[in-house]
């Protein structure tokens, strides 16, 4: 392969250099329908799962067809999705916040052929590309992270436990008999690029191993005091070690204090803490950022740990299974997930999700565990 | 024939969901085909090394990721973020496997021209694989070599008009809900205002000068579609100040059952015949609705703006008309204290281009406390828990305001500064002993 180039010159790389610019400008983007009426809408309905009309004040109509996506997608992919937006929807496409993809069309009449041919697009494996759901009283997408495809701290996978759970959830994607609209996220390590904190289901991946020290290289590899640095509970401290015969500057760490965050791994390559045994899941419940009715809620840990049982994770999708289901018979319409857990109280949930109470969900960290605790005789056998 | 076997990979085929599987293995295929004749510029195998190395790492449990260490594109701190894999002679491919972050439209709406060229570029100059999006909100282009960042970059500003978004301790791409492009719940423009303030903090957001991250978000209204409340360190949440419009006619349509409750979302089970007083007027958390005959009537003044009424009847109830947003400061996610939710710092600001007063009497102040006060890697969040909220309503120069507070201090230990307490804190020892003996 020939080196191409762009134009950009090594040697000089201010030359005709362009930045700070930004984005392209949303309007850029817009579908007429959109452009003439935005401001202007009046009210919105869903028609059935994953499809919605909205109508203006002009009276003009916009349907969506919401489409479940992998958010990790091909070049190939996308350009399928540029061949359908093309043929329906005037070259014109969006994603939401939780990596559903959406069509739109400006008559009811279009919207019968969508769906045909959304309906009719499968890989060769066998799945869906565009399944159509994700709307209402019902699970939507789940918002991930990037787990072993790309990044170097997980402690679980994300695009893996994602299909596994989604394709248990599957029938819930395209359906609206849930109380209210379930949340489902993922992160893959507690740095959480991902605000599953605050998710009616959060799946968590976490390490429960303090980090590994390659004495050998530590020094070479990486600036020691940045390392040190890097930890939130101050657990690491320097250290001269003997390797070797050699008396080598390394770093000690002190287990107990560690929260097994990977910060030290990522300053330092030489401090790696991923583990067969030690990672998995944490599983979490509750949350939600919506004003609606309650306040946004944090969600609280259920399940404390459940090993990485890789290709399909079945311990996650079966607790995540019940959960819902659980919750999709014994809550009131309109009422979160949290909410419900709430009203019937914590002990309760536990019982009724048939999920075991230990130790590990019983707050220790830090000032707010206090206001954890149980301080009122309102408790239920 | 694939390169690597992947059986537990292959596992994650079947089932209905979209397999990211099966579009890596066909992404893979159509480039060993290269039907097109594309002179690729990274190894032609770069997705059978990565479907290879995600099996490794599906049989062991373990990432095969190392930190990137320093690449990026000259003059930027963020936008690229450097990955090598630790096995680079099984998955030569993937040996140097960079990310670059672009910075995503208003809305995610896109043209198909725009998409087709991003493709192009990256089936060019990088493994053709992206994730769409990122949960910051930007488009992901995942894995390219470091000589290619630069010819990417190029390519970008010279001919899509299109900047990196920003990684590192900078202003973080901001991203916000489908707002009034598309909603009628949206109190103002939220892909306006981020476009907007995307554009006037280009400098903060590419060059990093902040103790950590920065984060702004936009939702419309109170239902937090992007989740701002629990994920920015300035949230932008669209309110309204005077009465919900009702279109009482609707009411009784919702009443008669000639309109779907919640706009159809509850249409998978029979919840039976809609109940006003159950499912609107006994859930409103401020029980500021009645109904008065055939009227529905309102308590504007004691609403809290949940939402939920509207939600339910959104043909019958609209949002007010003296729009504007609320700013919450500070959410944050676990690391290090907790996690935190935004805290409610200015209860009501217009929101009318050029938006002089967000910038000038919001952002920037909070700026400069920020980066005169935040020790590294400290969070605005953190910032506020460790000199307080009062400290942000000095910084602010507001007027404190209960609306700012859950509920008052149930604590009396108040630290009263010397100008507070009248004649100060200098007292003569020798006045007080003429009344009270030693
Ligand atoms: C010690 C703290 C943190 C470390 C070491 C860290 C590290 C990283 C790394 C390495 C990635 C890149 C993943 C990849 O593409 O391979 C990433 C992505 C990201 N981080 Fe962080 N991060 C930290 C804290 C945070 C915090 C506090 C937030 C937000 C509040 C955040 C938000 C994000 C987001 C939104 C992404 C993009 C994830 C995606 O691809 O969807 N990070 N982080
Ligand atoms: C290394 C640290 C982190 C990284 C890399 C990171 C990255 C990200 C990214 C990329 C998103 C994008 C979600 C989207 O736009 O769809 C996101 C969303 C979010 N993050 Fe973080 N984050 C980090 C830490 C945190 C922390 C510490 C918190 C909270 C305390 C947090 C809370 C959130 C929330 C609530 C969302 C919204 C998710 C949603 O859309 O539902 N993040 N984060
Ligand atoms: S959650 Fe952790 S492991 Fe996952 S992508 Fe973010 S930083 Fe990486
Ligand atoms: S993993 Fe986190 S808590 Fe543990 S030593 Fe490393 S930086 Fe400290
Ligand atoms: S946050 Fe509110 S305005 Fe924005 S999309 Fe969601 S419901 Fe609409
Ligand atoms: S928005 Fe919420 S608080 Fe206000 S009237 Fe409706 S239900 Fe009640």
């Amino acid at each position: 392969m020939a080196f191409i180039s762009s134009g950009y010159d090594p040697k000089q790389p201010m030359k005709d250099r362009i930045t700070d610019i930004g984005p392209r400008k949303f309007d850029e983007f817009y579908p007429p329908v959109i452009a003439k009426n935005k401001g202007k809408w009046l009210y919105h309905e869903y028609l059935q799962p994953g499809v919605l009309v909205h109508v203006a004040e002009s009276g003009d109509e916009v349907y969506t067809v919401r489409c479940g996506g992998a958010r990790l997608m091909s070049t190939g992919l996308i350009r399928e999705i540029c061949e359908i937006a093309d043929k329906h929807c005037g070259g014109h496409v969006r994603w939401t916040t939780r990596n559903n993809i959406e069509f739109m069309v400006d008559n009811k009449s279009k919207v019968k052929p969508l769906l045909d041919d959304l309906k009719g697009r499968k890989f060769k494996g066998g799945s869906f590309k565009f399944p159509i759901g994700g709307t209402g009283a019902g699970v939507t997408n789940i918002i991930h992270t990037q787990g072993w495809i790309h990044c170097h701290t997980p402690a679980t996978d994300a695009s893996g436990p994602v299909k596994a759970v989604m394709d248990e959830l599957f029938a819930d994607f395209q359906d609206h008999r849930m109380p209210a609209h379930v949340r489902v996220s993922l992160a893959c390590c507690l740095n959480m690029c991902g605000a599953v904190h605050c998710s009616d289901i959060a799946i968590l991946g976490y390490h429960r191993k303090p980090p590994m020290l390659d004495h050998e290289y530590l020094d070479k590899m990486c600036e020691i005091p940045l390392a040190i640095a890097s930890c939130p509970t101050a657990a690491i401290r320097p250290s001269k070690v003997e390797f070797k015969g050699e008396k080598v500057n390394s770093v000690a760490v002190k287990n107990e204090r560690c929260m097994f965050c990977g910060n030290c791994y990522t300053m330092c390559p030489s401090m790696p803490l991923a583990d067969t045994e030690g990672d998995g899941i944490v599983i979490m419940a509750g949350g939600k950022v919506s004003n609606r009715i309650s306040a946004p809620k944090f969600s609280k840990v259920v399940v404390a740990f459940i090993p990485n049982e890789a290709p399909r994770w079945p311990r996650t999708t079966h607790i995540i299974k019940n959960m819902i289901e659980v919750y999709s018979k014994d809550a009131r319409k309109y009422e979160r997930l949290g909410d419900w857990a709430e009203r019937i109280g914590w002990e309760r949930f536990f019982e009724k999700c048939e999920l075991e109470f230990t130790h590990h969900l019983i707050d220790d960290f830090r000032d707010p565990a206090y206001f954890t605790w149980r301080q009122t005789t309102q408790f239920k056998f | 024939m694939a390169k690597h076997k992947t059986p537990m990979l292959d596992q994650l085929e079947s089932g209905p969901w979209p397999s990211f599987v099966s579009d890596l293995k066909e992404q893979a295929q159509r480039r060993a085909k290269n039907k097109e004749g594309v002179e690729f510029q990274i190894p032609t195998d770069v997705v059978e090394d990565l479907l290879g190395v995600l099996e490794l790492s599906f049989e062991h449990g373990r990432t095969h990721w190392k930190h990137g260490g320093i690449v990026g594109v000259f003059g930027y701190g963020g936008g690229v973020i450097g990955r090598y894999c630790d096995q680079p002679e099984a998955f030569s491919g993937v040996a140097h496997f960079h990310t670059m972050r672009i910075n995503q439209p208003g809305g995610k709406y896109y043209k198909t021209d725009y998409l087709k060229q991003l493709c192009d570029l990256w089936d060019l100059r990088g493994s053709g694989i992206t994730n769409m999006h990122g949960s910051t909100g930007d488009i992901i282009l995942l894995g390219t070599t470091t000589p290619q960042l630069e010819e990417v970059f190029y390519e970008l500003t010279h001919n899509m008009n299109q900047d990196l978004g920003g990684s590192g301790s900078n202003l973080r791409t901001p991203s916000d809900c489908i707002g009034s492009s598309r909603c009628e719940y949206a109190c103002y423009d939220t892909q306006g205002l981020c476009f907007d303030l995307t554009q006037e903090y280009q400098d903060e957001l590419h060059r990093p000068a902040f103790p950590y991250k920065f984060k702004f978000k936009f939702d419309g209204c109170p239902n937090c579609c992007v989740a701002s409340i629990a994920r920015a360190d300035l949230s932008f949440i669209g309110t309204w100040k005077d009465a919900i419009k009702i279109d009482q006619e609707a009411v009784q349509g919702y009443i008669g059952g000639e309109f779907k409750p919640n706009a159809g979302a509850h249409s998978g089970r029979d919840w039976g015949a809609f109940d006003i007083q159950k499912e609107v007027i006994g859930l409103c958390p401020t029980e500021c609705m009645i109904m008065d005959g055939k009227t529905l009537k309102i308590n504007n003044k004691e609403c809290n703006r949940c939402m939920h009424c509207i939600n339910v009847m959104p043909r019958a109830l609209r949002i007010g008309d003296q729009r504007g947003l609320s700013v919450f400061a500070g959410a944050k996610a676990p690391i290090l204290d907790g996690a935190q939710m935004g805290s409610l710092i200015v209860p009501f600001i217009e929101a009318e281009p050029p938006y002089t007063k967000i910038k000038e009497e919001v952002i920037e102040p909070i700026w400069d406390w920020w980066m005169e006060e935040g020790k590294n890697r400290e969070r605005l969040g953190e910032l506020m828990k460790r000199q307080g909220l009062q400290r942000m309503i000095e910084v602010l120069g507001v007027d404190p305001d209960p609306r700012m507070v859950q509920e008052p201090r149930s604590n009396p230990y108040i630290f009263w500064k010397e100008d507070e307490v009248e004649g100060g804190w200098d007292r003569d020892i020798e006045e007080f002993r003429k009344h009270h003996q030693r």
